[in-house]
């Protein structure tokens, strides 16, 4: 456990948390990114807008910490190839379950809601056995 | 076109410029806390992912954070008759988890643990300008519009 990083993981998901009560608390909205950004795409009301801003806000949140801490560190082990592969399928994935780690994890748990429950495990399990399958096998 | 769609989007929507701002704040703080908290990088997605190795649970701590907020907080929001600045709670109606949930979950978890990223931290990096960053991004664009051809219609 020596990657141990407790301080800056609670002050993320703090941040995390108070944006996400901001959404709910202002516009009446669900903080789901994968939800926000596939709707942005395919808007079903005028409600464009919100999502562009929303998804404008996130790069330029990451921006400001790339600008402010000096570096943004993207560590991967991932090929191009590997990395088209898993976007596909996380694109794919968190429409056809309607949501992600946000949407599902952050809000939908937050509800009390069923069917964010069972997504979130689904994706955390998928995600720890695929991880070390690909690693340990 | 793009144009045009947006022009009438800005004017159709009633809602007041204060909604717009604080959605705006609110995504900014999302990417400001995904950044902060190291889901942006890949390493610690994978530290955490990987029980088997020298394991990180540090994202644990992101997500028990998160809800030690969105818990209470919702509860009183939900309570309101109405939104700060729009009319009405927009709010996914349906509590039964079925076969589509948990195979788009499920499809969902396994590209997250080949590419270590979720879509929110994934947007968040771009300004690194990672070849990976950008080629999942734009994977995952294509994949939302795959699903929206092959499966909404």
């Amino acid at each position: 456990m020596e990657n141990f990083t407790p301080i800056s993981a609670i002050m993320g998901g703090l941040l995390i948390g108070s944006a996400a009560m901001l959404t709910l608390w202002t516009n009446g909205r669900i903080a789901g990114i994968s939800g926000i950004l596939s709707g942005a795409m395919f808007p079903k009301q005028q409600d464009t807008l919100w999502r562009l801003l929303f998804v404008a806000g996130l790069i330029l949140g990451g921006a400001v910490y790339a600008i402010a801490s000096g570096d943004l560190e993207v560590i991967t082990q991932a090929s191009p190839v590997m990395s088209v592969i898993a976007g596909l399928l996380v694109g794919f994935g968190t429409r056809m379950g309607s949501g992600c780690t946000s949407g599902h994890g952050i809000c939908g748990i937050a509800r009390f809601s069923q069917r964010s429950l069972v997504a979130t495990g689904t994706f955390m399990l998928a995600g720890f056995i695929t991880v070390n399958v690909v690693r340990h096998v | 076109m793009w144009c045009a769609m947006f022009k009438e989007n800005i004017t159709t929507d009633s809602s007041p410029i204060s909604a717009f701002v604080a959605i705006a704040t609110s995504g900014f703080l999302f990417g400001l806390g995904l950044a902060i908290s190291g889901m942006t990088n890949p390493a610690k997605v994978v530290g955490f992912l990987d029980i088997a190795g020298d394991w990180d649970p540090s994202l644990i701590l992101v997500m028990v954070a998160g809800l030690g907020l969105t818990v209470p907080s919702f509860h009183f929001i939900l309570k309101q008759k109405q939104p700060l600045f729009t009319k009405q709670f927009f709010l996914p109606t349906r509590n039964d988890p079925d076969g589509k949930l948990i195979t788009g979950a499920a499809l969902f978890g396994v590209g997250w643990g080949i590419g270590d990223y979720c879509p929110g931290p994934a947007l968040a990096a771009l300004v690194s300008l990672n070849t990976n960053v950008i080629l999942f991004c734009g994977a995952m664009l294509a994949g939302m519009v795959i699903h929206h051809f092959l499966m909404e219609k």
